[in-house]
């Protein structure tokens, strides 16, 4: 066991290392920081300098070599753009993107769940068939444009809910938070719906399919023959077994509701770590973007580490196989 | 039903909030300013909010014209041309209540000479500011300066006191990452004090009550809350649903659709920024072209025959849906030098461009690369993609290469591009700045922004006693001289100057100005 999380955290670092050392190499082709930073009066000198002083004159190797320095001991650096350091940015801008994405996971799982099993259990009935239809149109139609959609049908035509930012925002702590005030709560359904909305589709068509497939079960025909209500075999058997893969997808797909969070957040100009990094891109902000970046891979390494711990704990045969090499 | 109820409480609910604040200007725009210290990051945005707590001692009202700010006049020193005398306003005071006078300006002078000062090179000609009493300062520059105060409107004068109580004497270390107490906040002379700010998120403003000018200027507005909404979608949505009530950066696209909704109106100006093509008329042989061991673009007629292939009225009406002027020289309206004459001087004609370039002995036409930004001026690639075409008719195959803005313009300063699309704003409103940038042969630090590789020495030695000539006539008369060279040599081909529009609700009253820095002291609400 010990043994298979050390290779396993191994692996992981080295994942994280090529992570970097591929997003360093890509810097250079999104382009030049100094002509975004001087005004169209600079000299050649002042290009020189800044460019030195960036530490921008060094090859790319070393570049990430100093990066990595920084990183290990918590800097990342200074955003060229606003000029404060990255880690402030970030831990500034984390509560807006971790908010939004907890809201439409949250959103996508019940929502996904219930319409799951809804259409499951009535799979001939008028509405399933509606919502099966209706859901296409979560997993075809891209993100920007549901969520340009849902500011013009809610904000332009209703005039129902605001079509950016957060609303009032109240700091406990460091942490700012949208929850407690009724415009943040506002602000945040639209773009809950639009971030959620394909992960929404994704569990309901995965209940529905593991439900239909359980149905068919013989323990579940044996109940019934049994003559137990039909709420006991839906509920208590047959969604109790399907959830096995949901929380599966569920954990991984979690990791890319808050990596893509990006597309979400440029539509409703939602200050998160996601529109920042969008920011740092047209700026060729070097600091955030790598920042954000071996955030980002950082997170998903851990994801997908307790997954596979998990798959140690629960599947005894890697136990097995582990014991006999 | 359920909903229709709902509709009509959210939209009974949004009046009486619109009613409680009538006064309040919500503003939208795609960026926010990088910092509030006044002397770092000279920039468009920055400068824009702290023109609304900050001021200079001149500034530039809506029609560009200079206006008494912080000085009530100024001229140069009748027995001296190298000093400037400014008279400053007296009975002035900062947010916090303490007085403005002459040890304030001599600070904020010397405040902005500092290394890590982004204003350092407009003031790069004054040598002192000194103190002759209480309300009048005299500049001393290392030669006459006849447009001195072109480079001082955005030039904001802060308390000494307060930047010396706050540690913010020196101006922040931007690259280095240092924020002082003046990068957050704010303690001008201006109409509007700062209530609070989150960098991209929001910034509240209120009014000064105490301003010097509350009476001479509308004053209208009594709040202030500016957002950046990046995303021109949302941007104009957030203008069409009520949120925002003046809107800069206006998509060309949406400008129909705000102007047919109820309540919004459009306004519009040509803006301080022309947009041209440069050619490397300089080098014996471009890598961009398929014409060996020559430069085609070295021949003055190949590149007037490139000119009179663009069709400027076409951009303008399917390109650029009727915003922007067709330009026939490579100087905004209004800045000094620019005329009628040689702005109307481009001319469409196929036959004639044809014939040049069979006289020029490239009558079977050339292939060319063309670098053109796609994320930094109105419709930049578009622009291109129409020239490619009207090029094409003439034989010059061009293959158009658009890249972000951080990509393209290191091609130009490292010279790496034969042919190019660039855009110039002049904020001294004079000539004199687009031959430094533009005309004036390559060196260190002049031509900077000189692609072309067109030299000239008597020509640049006319350029650089631009700066000391104290005649007026005399000055202008030189201008008009190099102009007449940049026209007869075609050193670029002008395609339009940008127009500028702004959307405002109904009863926000603004003229838009050229430079697009917004002054909510000027605005009305009614």
């Amino acid at each position: 066991m010990f043994a298979y999380i050390v290779r396993r955290m191994f692996q992981s670092v080295i994942v994280l290392l090529v992570v970097g050392l591929v997003a360093f190499s890509m810097f250079r082709f999104v382009g030049d920081p100094i002509d975004n930073m001087l005004g169209q009066e600079r000299t050649q000198a002042d290009i020189d300098r800044l460019r030195t002083e960036l530490g921008l004159d060094k090859p790319f190797p070393v570049q990430y070599f100093k990066f990595l320095q920084g990183a290990v001991q918590g800097n990342f650096g200074v955003s060229y753009r606003q000029g404060r350091p990255v880690s402030t940015i970030i831990a500034e801008r984390a509560p807006a993107t971790l908010e939004l994405a907890f809201v439409s996971g949250f959103l996508a799982i019940t929502m996904g769940i219930a319409l799951g099993v809804f259409t499951a259990i009535r799979r001939q009935g008028v509405a399933a068939n509606v919502i099966m239809t209706v859901s296409l149109i979560g997993v075809s139609l891209p993100t920007f444009l549901i969520g340009i959609l849902l500011i013009y049908i809610f904000s332009v035509e209703l005039d129902l809910l605001p079509s950016f930012g957060r609303g009032e925002t109240v700091m406990i702590g460091n942490w700012s938070t949208g929850f407690l005030t009724s415009s943040g709560l506002k602000a945040l359904i639209l773009p809950a719906i639009t971030l959620g909305l394909y992960q929404m589709t994704l569990i309901m068509r995965l209940v529905r399919s593991e439900m239909l497939e359980v149905l068919r079960a013989d323990y579940v025909r044996f109940a019934r023959a049994r003559g137990l209500s039909d709420r006991v075999i839906n509920f208590r058997h047959a969604l109790k077994n399907t959830l096995v893969p949901v929380i599966t997808i569920t954990g991984l797909q979690l990791g890319s509701i808050i990596a893509f969070a990006i597309i979400t957040e440029t539509v409703f100009q939602w200050p998160g770590v996601g529109l920042l990094f969008i920011n740092a891109i047209q700026f060729v902000d070097i600091p955030v973007m790598a920042a954000y970046l071996m955030l980002i891979s950082v997170m998903f390494v851990t994801i997908n580490l307790i997954v596979d711990l998990l798959y140690y704990a629960i599947d005894p045969r890697l136990r097995v196989d582990a014991r006999a090499t | 039903m359920i909903l229709r109820n709902l509709m009509i409480a959210a939209s009974a609910t949004a009046m009486m909030a619109a009613g409680a604040s009538a006064e309040t200007l919500r503003w939208a725009r795609a960026g926010d300013a990088l910092t509030l210290d006044p002397h770092s990051q000279n920039e468009g945005p920055s400068h824009t909010i702290r023109h609304q707590m900050y001021e200079p001692l001149i500034i530039r009202d809506v029609t560009g014209a200079f206006e008494p700010a912080l000085a009530t006049e100024w001229g140069p020193k009748a027995d001296d041309p190298n000093v400037w005398v400014f008279k400053l306003r007296e009975g002035v005071k900062f947010h916090d209540g303490s007085d403005f006078n002459a040890e304030d300006v001599v600070f904020s002078f010397e405040r902005a000479k500092q290394p890590n000062s982004d204003m350092k090179e407009l003031i790069g000609s004054i040598t002192e500011v000194r103190a002759v009493d209480d309300y009048t300062i005299e500049m001393v520059t290392d030669g006459p300066n006849p447009i001195l105060p072109s480079n001082l409107t955005n030039l904001f004068i802060l308390d000494k006191g307060w930047a010396e109580a706050n540690d913010t004497v020196n101006v922040q270390d931007f690259e280095g990452g240092e924020i002082t107490y003046a990068t957050t906040n704010a303690n001008g002379t201006g109409p509007y004090k700062l209530q609070s700010r989150e960098p991209d998120v929001k910034t509240v403003m209120v009014r000064n009550d105490d301003y010097w000018g509350i009476d001479q200027f509308p004053m209208e507005v009594t709040e202030i809350i500016y957002t950046p909404i990046q995303n021109a979608a949302t941007r104009v949505a957030a203008m069409l649903s009520g949120e925002v009530n003046f809107l800069q950066d206006m998509p060309v696209q949406d400008i129909e659709r705000v102007n047919s909704a109820d309540g919004l109106m459009v306004k519009q100006a040509p803006q301080n920024r022309v947009i041209f093509f440069g050619m490397n008329q300089g080098a014996d042989d471009i890598e961009a072209d398929n014409v060996d061991g020559k430069n085609p673009l070295a021949d003055v007629r190949v590149r007037q025959a490139m000119s009179m292939a663009i069709n400027r009225d076409a951009i303008k009406q399917v390109v650029m849906r009727g915003q922007s002027q067709p330009a026939g020289m490579i100087a905004p309206p209004f800045v000094n030098g620019w005329t009628a004459d040689m702005d109307g001087e481009s001319s469409t004609d196929l036959e004639k461009a044809k014939a040049l370039m069979a006289e020029a002995g490239y009558g079977d036409g050339f292939s060319l690369r063309l670098d053109c930004p796609n994320d930094r001026y109105i419709n930049d690639e578009a622009i291109c993609q129409a020239a490619v075409g009207m090029l094409g008719q003439i034989g010059v195959t061009v293959n158009l290469d658009a890249k972000p803005k951080a990509q393209h313009f290191p091609l130009i300063t490292d010279s790496k591009t034969d042919f190019y699309m660039l855009g110039w704003g002049v904020p001294t409103y004079d000539s004199e700045y687009i031959f430094n940038f533009l005309v004036h042969g390559r060196e260190d630090d002049i031509g900077t922004w000189n692609g072309t590789g067109y030299q000239d020495d008597a020509l640049d030695a006319k350029i650089k006693s631009l700066a000391s000539n104290t005649d007026l006539d005399a000055r202008n008369a030189d201008i008009a001289d190099i102009w007449r060279v940049v026209q007869d040599e075609a050193l670029y081909i002008p395609i339009h100057h940008q127009v500028l529009n702004w959307g405002m609700a109904d009863g926000v009253g603004i003229e838009v100005d050229a430079e697009d820095q917004p002054k909510v002291k000027y605005f009305t609400m009614n």
